[in-house]
């Protein structure tokens, strides 16, 4: 039997985003119906590395990061708990002159955002630090740090329920067609009249906006995460490495997370799991690392499905073809720090039609062919396998 | 023509044996990996280092049987590899990861054979962390591969089959064993009518143990509840309900088990399908007679698959392995595996009786109280798991673990998961079967964060 379901605003994809946004509409006062097609936060929100990071962010995220950076200490008020964020630094490492340069011209650029970076040369690193060998500097956030992501997405997702979102789990949306005064969806048992849709289905979006004509060059990409067995405390900050390889970060009951590489899709590609080749290579490289590593365990690997844009910034913002449509998806393997202010800018543009935050950069438009012409090979060439650390 | 690879077979317990027997048999030369240092998996373990008991003296009635695998799998020799001590820890893309020596190795293989074994299930009871409490596998391996018992007066409690064999097993070493704490009403072993034609000697000998325990003095409860371990630095006594009151009873160690639950992690990172067994009470790898799993090539033998015992165990295994070579267009005998899948269908039933005669008690799950220990190796209580599937309405095992880390630590779930299951399933009043499971990841177990690479691993290695 159909059940009908009236509503102002429907978010489709109960990850972070959705959650965030969810729970944001309903300080708002509007009625929101959350949907995901499994478990709110089961993909890439809940089963990332769990960098809360601005640091390494191309400077057109860095507005949208800084507002997210605000909302991170104030999760324990917002969600009811404070998802392990410890606000430790993050430091990213270089490897050789050429990346540290890099990093220096990073820190100039992103000077006027106030991300307060510092530079350390390679004395320093192992004083301040106890980084081993094979790194010649680093840059330094201090306000950076690292969360629990399987607590946060979920915790969101069950702060929207409370706040009187209804949240729908294991209920895919089959059907989505726009009417005269918004949207009707099909989704199991249920039909939802709406007159917003937001799109925030992570790896499964560019299926919904094409449905609307809006085709977008999403890619999933999977990461890959060891866990160590709990050691002694060693390493305070959450660290990353230029031009990519691994990143690490201990959690405070001494489990060590080191990422790095790509798992592979399943069969079925909703699920992947760690390749064997990228798990030992990611664990030789945390051995050289980091001394305590070379006589620790590693108990568990896990990875997770994620939607990747070719020029690795998120879609955020209106539909070009659909009024009342509302695309954020596409973080790129680094949306974990920015999803709360995503949440926030999204329920602006449901209330306002805009938001005080700069999202232009991040329009959907840019992949058109009638916008970019000659664009779309350029970008895709930079897909690459290059790696940032999330 | 390029020759093709062996075949692998995990594990060197009955079922495994008797695989690598009927390859080598047809003129194939398996890969034989197993965790143990010598064969015999847990039922015929063998002991570290020569203790001076024979045969008779560490498996009792079963003594010929281990003698007859042990002998039978020394006499393969290099017909086959045979790599002990090796931890399987994935599986990718045709090819096995084992780890020997702290070295970590790929194995292509053309056929594989998971024989994985079972391990003890149970659910948490208040004191089950103490020291001194044991599985009542566990007690078992203590006394017959290391000699010694888990205490000097012993108290067995719980379900399963085991829970007799181990108690007379003990009482035969010499062991003061004080009491058998049966979960099961006295009304459920009733059933055991239903198996006693298919099989009389193992029906007889089971209650023969009953009887010799009661007469030298054990006392042997049906239908005990509420069982709790008391004692400060370690066990020292058991505390139970039983005939409306409670007893208590004076004992330095214990050993507790509702019954066997199968490893399955292999078959999950094959891929293999799984499908809940209300038999078991637990999802398990879907196979056919033959023992062919739903991945082509994979196929699945012994309690690994199906709790069935070691018997069932030796037919499966040989069976799977006839199942290989007839994929792979060899001589097989088909003869033999008809019967060898009678004997199988014949064992199942009798299964049927026994479990239930000795039925899982999943309504204790309800009543684990909040401060007892779920998960030991992240130090959850089941406090905190109830807390977590409230707080975030979860009605599915994963997502407890996500939200709890239960099944996240070193042992993967594989002690916790069952029971944090019938945690969530009490709790969300759902069936055990409708909580999903926990999909396996690797490691299967842990390894060293500085393991090294064989040369040909580093050739696969982008990073060399």
């Amino acid at each position: 039997m159909t059940r009908r379901i009236d509503c102002d605003v429907a978010i489709v994809g109960g990850g972070l985003v959705g959650s965030s946004a969810a729970l944001a509409l309903r300080g708002m006062g509007f009625s929101v119906t959350l949907l995901d097609k499994g478990f709110c936060g089961a993909q890439a929100s809940g089963v990332n590395y769990g960098g809360v990071r601005r640091q390494g962010r191309p400077p057109e995220q860095l507005p949208l990061s800084q507002r997210a950076h605000a909302i991170w200490p104030r999760l324990a008020q917002l969600i009811g708990i404070d998802g392990e964020f410890l606000r430790s630094g993050h430091l990213k490492l270089a490897r050789s002159p050429a990346d540290m340069a890099s990093l220096e011209r990073y820190a100039v650029e992103v000077a006027p955002f106030g991300l307060a970076l510092e530079l350390i040369g390679h004395n320093q690193l192992h004083e301040r630090f106890g980084i081993a060998g094979g790194v010649v500097g680093g840059s330094f956030c201090p306000g950076d740090g690292h969360a629990n992501p399987r607590l946060v997405a979920t915790a969101f997702a069950a702060a929207a329920r409370r706040a009187g979102a209804e949240v729908l789990e294991n209920t895919e949306v089959t059907g989505a067609t726009r009417t005269f005064e918004g949207f009707a969806l099909e989704a199991g048992d249920v039909a939802i009249r709406t007159r917003t849709v937001i799109n925030s289905a992570g790896a499964w979006a560019d299926g919904l906006a094409r449905a609307f004509d809006e085709p977008v060059p999403l890619e999933r990409t999977y990461p890959s995460m060891i866990v160590t067995e709990p050691l002694d405390l060693f390493l305070g900050v959450n660290i990353g490495i230029e031009g990519g390889g691994i990143y690490a970060r201990q959690v405070t009951r001494g489990n060590v997370v080191v990422g790095g590489e790509r798992a592979a899709p399943l069969a079925d590609p909703d699920y992947s799991r760690p390749r064997s080749d990228g798990v030992l290579a990611i664990m030789q490289r945390a051995s050289e690392l980091f001394g305590p590593l070379r006589h620790a365990q590693a108990i568990r690997f896990w990875s997770g499905t994620e939607a990747t844009m070719p020029d690795r910034n998120p879609v955020i913002g209106p539909s070009a073809t659909t009024p009342g449509l509302i695309h954020a998806f596409g973080f790129s393997g680094a949306g974990f720090q920015i999803a709360p202010g995503v949440g926030e800018v999204l329920a602006e543009l449901v209330r306002d039609g805009e938001t005080s935050t700069p999202i232009v950069p991040f329009a959907i438009t840019r992949f058109s062919p009638a916008s970019q012409p000659g664009d779309a090979s350029q970008a895709a060439m930079t897909t690459g396998s290059k790696e940032t650390s999330p | 023509m390029a020759e093709r690879a062996s075949p692998l077979i995990v594990g060197a317990g009955p079922a495994g044996i008797r695989a690598a027997m009927t390859l080598v048999a047809a003129g194939l030369r398996p890969i034989v990996v197993d965790e143990g240092h010598a064969c015999g998996g847990q039922i015929y373990r063998q002991p570290l280092s020569p203790d001076g008991r024979d045969a008779t003296a560490r498996y009792g009635s079963e003594a010929s049987k281990a003698a007859r695998l042990h002998h039978d799998f020394a006499a393969l020799g290099i017909a086959i590899d045979y790599q002990s001590n090796t931890l399987l820890w994935n599986l990718r893309d045709g090819a096995a990861d084992i780890l020997r020596r702290g070295i970590s190795r790929r194995v292509s293989y053309d056929g594989l054979i998971l024989a994985t074994g079972a391990t003890d299930r149970v659910l948490p009871i208040p004191g089950w962390t103490l020291p001194g409490v044991f599985t009542l596998g566990g007690a078992q391996i203590a006394l017959k591969a290391q000699g010694c018992a888990i205490g000097r007066r012993v108290v067995f409690a719980g379900s399963g089959p085991l829970l007799y064999l181990v108690a007379w097993q003990y009482m035969k070493a010499g062991v003061d064993v004080a009491a058998v704490l049966d979960a099961a009403p006295l009304s459920a072993k009733l059933n055991l009518l239903r198996a006693l034609p298919l099989a009389p000697g193992i029906v007889l000998r089971g209650l023969r143990m009953a009887v010799e325990l009661t007469l030298r003095g054990t006392r042997v409860r049906s239908g005990v509840s509420q069982l709790r371990i008391e004692g400060e630095s370690r066990v020292a006594r058991i505390v139970y309900r039983a005939g409306g009151r409670e007893h208590a009873i004076t004992c330095d160690g214990v050993g507790y088990g509702l019954g066997l639950r199968s490893e399955t992690q292999a078959a999950d990172l094959a891929g293999c399908a799984f499908r809940f067994d209300a038999r078991d009470g637990a999802h398990r790898p879907v196979r056919d007679a033959g023992g062919r799993s739903s991945i082509a090539g994979v196929y699945l033998a012994g309690d690994g698959a199906r709790i069935a015992g070691a018997d069932a165990a030796e037919a499966a295994g040989e069976r799977a392995a006839l199942a290989l070579l007839e994929d792979r267009g060899l001589p097989h005998d088909s003869m033999r595996a008809t019967a060898l899948e009678h004997a199988l269908a014949r064992i199942d039933r009798l299964r049927d009786g026994l479990e239930a005669a000795f039925p899982y008690p999943s309504h204790w799950a309800g009543d684990i109280a909040d401060d007892t220990l779920l998960c030991r190796c992240e130090e959850i209580d089941a406090g905190e798991a109830r807390r977590a599937i409230r707080d975030f309405s979860l009605t599915e095992i994963n997502r407890l673990k996500a939200v709890t880390r239960i099944g996240m630590g070193r042992c993967q779930g594989r002690m916790c998961g069952a029971a944090a299951a019938e945690l969530l399933a009490a709790q969300t009043r759902r069936d055990i079967g409708a909580v999903g499971r926990l999909r396996a990841q690797a490691p299967i177990k842990p390894i060293p964060v500085a393991v090294s690479l064989s040369l040909d691993e580093r050739q696969h290695d982008p990073a060399h």
